[in-house]
C-alpha cells in the first residue's frame, strides 16, 4: 500500500497499463513533455518515449479521430480531453464513431479506447472548465461510463477500463483530485491522505466496470451519487444524523442496477445526487429506474439533487453547486412522508 | 433587423456577403471552354523525396497522362504493362455495371439506397492499383471500386446493400456503407469526412509500431469543409505521417457546387500549401495519372518523406445518390460536356492506341463483366432482399452494441422479442 492521491493513483495506472500493454498509447493537449496540466501522465514520456506518450494539437475532434485511427490498427489509446468542456469539437467522433464501430461493422472493428477527462466545478473554473457532461453520453449506445471517487477506485477502475474490450469515457472529477470534498467550500481543503481509501494497492489490479460500492450502509434511505458528490452526500447525511445507506455509482454505464434495487427495496427511499444541471441529466435516468423497478418498495417520491439548469456561473458557483444546504433540504423532503 | 440606428452608420461602403454561385443553372448551355487544362505531359514530376514545398506548384497545375491522342506522355507516364491496364479496364467496367444493376435494384424496390461512381471509376481502380495489398484504405461511399479493383466478391457487396443474410454487417448498415478489414477497406460513415483523420491516426499507429503499411484517406470536395478534414491535415503535417490524403474533387456536394466549399479562392490541392505538406493535383479521369500520382505519393509515405494532398479534379456524372435529382440544380447535359472525358472511354481509347485493344475485346469484356454481375445478383436475391428483411432473429439487433449483453439491453432484448417485430 502506498498514500496516493488521484492524481498519483491514476499516473500509477497509467505506468502499469504501459508497462504491461506495449499497444498503450497515451496523447492529449499538454500530456507528453509537461505531464498534462493536471499531471495525470507526468513522466510517462521519460519511461516509454515520445512515440507511446506525446503532446496533440489542440484539436479535440483530431485526437478522438486519430485514436479511432490507431484502434482501428491495434493499438490501445489512452487518450486525455483536457476539460470535459473542451470534448465537444471530438463529440461526432465519439458518438458516429468510437460508440458505433463494433455495432456497425457486426463486430469486426472494434473500439478498446479509453477517454479520460476531468470534468466538474468546485474549482472556480467557469462555465468552460466546470461542467459535468455525463449524460451527453450515458445516452450513446457503446460507450461505458466511469466516474471515479476516491484514489483506490480511480487507479482500479482506469486499470479495469484500458482492459475493457469497449470504448470507456472516463470522468475524473477534478475538484477531487488533491483531496475529498464534503461541499463545504469555505472550510480548509484536507488532503486524501488523512482518508482511508488514499491507500492504494501497489501493482496491478482492477475494480470491475458496472460495480457500485456500498460506501455507507443504512437503512432510513438510499443516496445514489458518483463523484465528487459521494462525498457530499457521505457528509450531509452525517451532519442530519440520518442511517442512510450512500451508494457511489462507480460506473454510469452499465449501472449496478441490482445494488441499487436491493438498495432501495430495503430502505424504502431514494435520493440522488448530482452536480450536472437537473433536465435530462443521469438522476432522472436513476430516478426512474427506481420508479420503474421499485415503486412498491417506495414510501415516498424520488428526489433529486443537481446543479441548475444554466450554464456554470463563475462568481456564483457556490451558489450553482449542489452543496451540503441543498442536499439537506432534499434528505428532509424524502424523510418527511 | 439589426437593432443599429442607421443614422449612427459611419461613412463606409455598404458591406456585401458573397453567396457562390456555379456557372451554369438548369436552362444554361455549359461551356467549359474557360477551364484552364494543361496540357497532357506538362506537369513535371518531382522526385518523391523533395521538399514539401518543391510540389506546390502541382497544386495549381493538372498531372495529366494521356493524351488527346490517347497515348501517354510525359514524365508522370507511369509506362504500365498492358495486362495492368487491361484488368483496370475491366474493374472500371465492372463498377460501371455493378452501379447500374444496383441501381435499378433500388428502383425494383429490392432496397432503401443506392449511391454510383459514374465518371469516378478511375480515380479508386487506379489508386488501388497503385497501392499494396495490405495498406488500408479509409473510404467515403463512392470508392466501391477499391473493393472491385481488390478482388472482393461482388455477391458480397450486393448482399450488404441488399442487408440480406449473406449481410456480414447483419443489416444494421445503409447499403454501400461497406466494411472489410481483411481487404483493406474500413468501416464508411454516413457522417462525411470522420474517416479522413481516422486514417492519418491509423498511419501514426503503423509508425508508431515500425510497421511499412501505409494509408489512405479519402474524402470529397464538399465534406473538405468539416473540421475533420483540417485536424486530418494538422496530425499529419505535425507527426510527418505516412498517409496519402484523396480529395474527389467531383465539384458537386449534393446540389451545392464546389464553391460552396471554398473551390472559388483556391484548389483544394492548394490546401497542402497551408499545412506544409506536399500536395498534388490530378487528372481524375486520367487512370494513367491517378496511378502515377498515387504511386508517388505512397513512395514519398513509405520512405518517411511525409504526407501528400492529392486532389482529383473530376465530375459527379450522376445524382448524388438514388434520392437525388440533379436536374433541379444544374444543366443536364454538363456531364456529356466534361471537357476530361469519360474515364473507361478514355482508358479503352489508350489500350487501342498502343494496339494492344479493339472494340471487339472490348465488346466481350463488357459482356463478360455484365454476366459476372449478373450471376452474383442472382446469388445475392437467393438470400434475400431488403423488403424481406428485418423480421428474423430479431435478437440479433442487441448484439455488438458492447463486447457482451449488459443488463438493459438483455432487458430490451426480451421486450423486443416479445414484441416480436413490427
Amino acid at each position: 500500500m502506498a498514500t496516493m492521491n488521484m492524481i498519483q493513483a491514476l499516473n500509477d495506472a497509467h505506468k502499469i497499463a504501459m508497462r504491461a500493454d506495449p499497444d498503450v498509447v497515451v496523447f492529449g493537449e499538454d500530456a507528453g513533455y509537461f505531464g498534462g496540466v493536471f499531471r495525470v501522465t507526468e513522466g510517462l514520456q521519460k519511461e516509454f518515449g515520445k512515440t507511446r506518450s506525446f503532446d496533440a494539437p489542440i484539436s479535440e475532434g483530431g485526437i478522438v479521430a486519430a485514436a479511432v485511427g490507431m484502434a482501428a490498427y491495434g493499438l490501445k489509446p489512452l487518450i486525455e480531453i483536457q476539460f470535459a468542456d473542451y470534448i465537444y469539437p471530438g463529440y461526432d467522433q465519439i458518438v458516429s464513431e468510437v460508440a458505433k464501430m463494433r455495432y456497425r461493422t457486426g463486430g469486426e472493428w472494434t473500439m478498446p479506447m479509453v477517454i479520460r477527462s476531468p470534468y466538474g466545478g468546485g474549482i472556480f473554473g467557469g462555465q468552460t472548465h466546470s461542467q459535468s457532461p455525463e449524460s451527453l453520453f450515458t445516452h450513446i449506445a457503446g460507450l461505458k461510463i466511469v466516474i471515479p471517487s476516491n484514489p483506490r477506485d480511480a487507479k482500479g477502475l482506469l486499470l479495469a477500463a484500458v482492459e475493457d474490450p469497449d470504448p470507456v469515457i472516463f470522468f475524473e472529477p477534478k475538484r477531487i483530485y488533491n483531496g475529498p470534498f464534503d461541499g463545504h467550500h469555505e472550510r480548509p481543503v484536507t488532503p486524501w491522505s488523512k482518508h482511508p481509501l488514499s491507500d492504494v494497492p501497489e501493482g496491478h489490479y482492477t475494480v470491475p466496470l458496472g460495480k457500485a460500492a456500498i460506501v455507507r450502509e443504512g437503512a432510513d434511505l438510499t443516496v445514489l451519487a458518483y463523484g465528487t458528490m459521494v462525498h457530499v452526500a457521505l457528509a450531509a447525511v452525517e451532519e442530519r444524523g440520518l442511517d442512510a445507506e450512500v451508494i457511489d455509482l462507480r460506473t454510469l454505464v452499465p449501472l449496478d442496477i441490482e445494488a441499487i434495487e436491493k438498495s432501495v427495496e430495503k430502505t424504502g427511499r431514494c435520493l440522488i445526487a448530482q452536480e450536472a444541471p437537473r433536465t435530462s441529466g443521469f438522476a432522472a435516468e436513476l430516478s426512474a429506474l427506481v420508479q420503474e423497478r421499485c415503486f412498491y418498495h417506495l414510501e415516498a417520491p424520488v428526489e433529486r439533487v443537481t446543479g441548475w439548469d444554466t450554464p456554470y456561473p463563475h462568481a456564483y458557483e457556490w451558489a450553482y453547486f449542489p452543496g451540503p444546504k441543498r442536499l439537506k433540504k432534499a434528505l428532509e423532503k424524502v424523510m418527511a412522508d | 433587423m439589426s437593432d443599429q440606428d442607421p443614422s449612427l452608420r459611419r461613412n463606409a461602403p455598404k458591406l456585401a456577403l458573397h453567396v457562390p454561385e456555379p456557372s451554369f443553372r438548369p436552362g444554361d448551355s455549359p461551356d467549359f471552354s474557360s477551364l484552364n487544362i494543361p496540357a497532357a505531359g506538362a506537369a513535371p514530376r518531382p522526385d518523391t523525396g523533395v521538399t514539401a514545398a518543391e510540389t506546390h506548384p502541382l497544386t495549381t497545375h493538372l498531372v495529366r497522362v494521356l493524351g488527346d491522342d490517347h497515348k501517354a506522355v510525359g514524365p508522370w507516364d507511369p509506362k504500365l504493362d498492358p495486362d495492368t491496364l487491361r484488368k483496370m479496364l475491366k474493374d472500371m467496367v465492372t463498377v460501371r455495371i455493378f452501379d447500374d444493376r444496383m441501381y435499378r435494384s433500388q428502383r425494383q424496390g429490392k432496397t432503401s439506397f443506392y449511391m454510383k461512381c459514374t465518371g469516378e471509376e478511375a480515380i479508386a481502380v487506379a489508386a488501388q492499383t497503385a497501392l499494396d495489398r495490405d495498406d488500408m484504405h479509409f473510404p467515403t461511399y463512392r470508392q466501391q471500386g477499391l473493393l472491385v479493383a481488390r478482388g472482393y466478391p461482388l455477391v458480397d457487396m450486393m448482399n450488404q446493400i441488399y442487408s440480406n443474410k449473406g449481410d456480414k454487417l447483419k443489416g444494421r448498415q445503409l447499403p454501400i456503407m461497406y466494411s472489410d478489414k481483411a481487404y483493406g477497406f474500413f468501416s464508411i460513415s454516413g457522417n462525411l469526412g470522420t474517416q479522413f483523420p481516422q486514417a492519418v491516426g491509423w498511419a501514426m499507429a503503423s509508425a508508431i509500431k515500425g510497421d511499412s503499411r501505409i494509408a489512405m484517406g479519402w474524402i470529397g470536395d464538399g465534406a473538405t469543409a468539416e473540421g475533420d478534414f483540417h485536424s486530418a491535415l494538422t496530425f499529419a503535417a505535425v507527426y510527418n505521417v505516412p498517409v496519402v490524403l484523396a480529395v474527389v474533387n467531383n465539384q458537386w456536394a449534393i446540389s451545392s457546387f464546389s464553391g460552396i466549399a471554398g473551390a472559388e479562392r483556391a484548389t483544394f490541392a492548394q490546401r497542402a500549401v497551408g499545412y506544409g505538406i506536399a500536395g498534388l493535383r490530378v487528372d481524375g479521369n486520367d487512370a494513367l495519372a491517378i496511378y502515377a500520382a498515387i504511386r508517388w505519393a505512397s513512395e514519398r509515405a513509405r520512405s518517411n518523406n511525409g504526407p501528400t494532398l492529392v486532389e482529383f479534379f473530376t465530375y459527379r456524372a450522376e445524382g448524388h445518390s438514388t434520392s437525388d435529382d440533379p436536374s433541379g440544380y444544374r444543366p443536364t447535359n454538363e456531364a456529356k460536356l466534361w471537357p476530361l472525358g469519360d474515364p473507361i472511354e478514355r482508358l479503352k481509347a489508350h489500350l487501342v492506341a498502343i494496339g494492344e485493344w479493339d472494340d471487339e475485346r472490348h465488346a466481350a469484356l463488357t459482356t463478360a463483366a455484365d454476366a459476372e454481375v449478373r450471376a452474383a445478383q442472382k446469388e445475392s436475391e437467393k438470400l434475400g432482399i431488403l423488403p424481406q428483411q428485418g423480421k428474423d432473429d430479431i435478437g440479433s439487433m442487441f448484439e455488438d452494441v458492447y463486447a457482451g449483453v449488459p443488463w438493459h439491453l438483455a432487458e430490451q432484448r426480451d421486450e423486443a422479442l416479445r414484441e416480436g417485430g413490427g
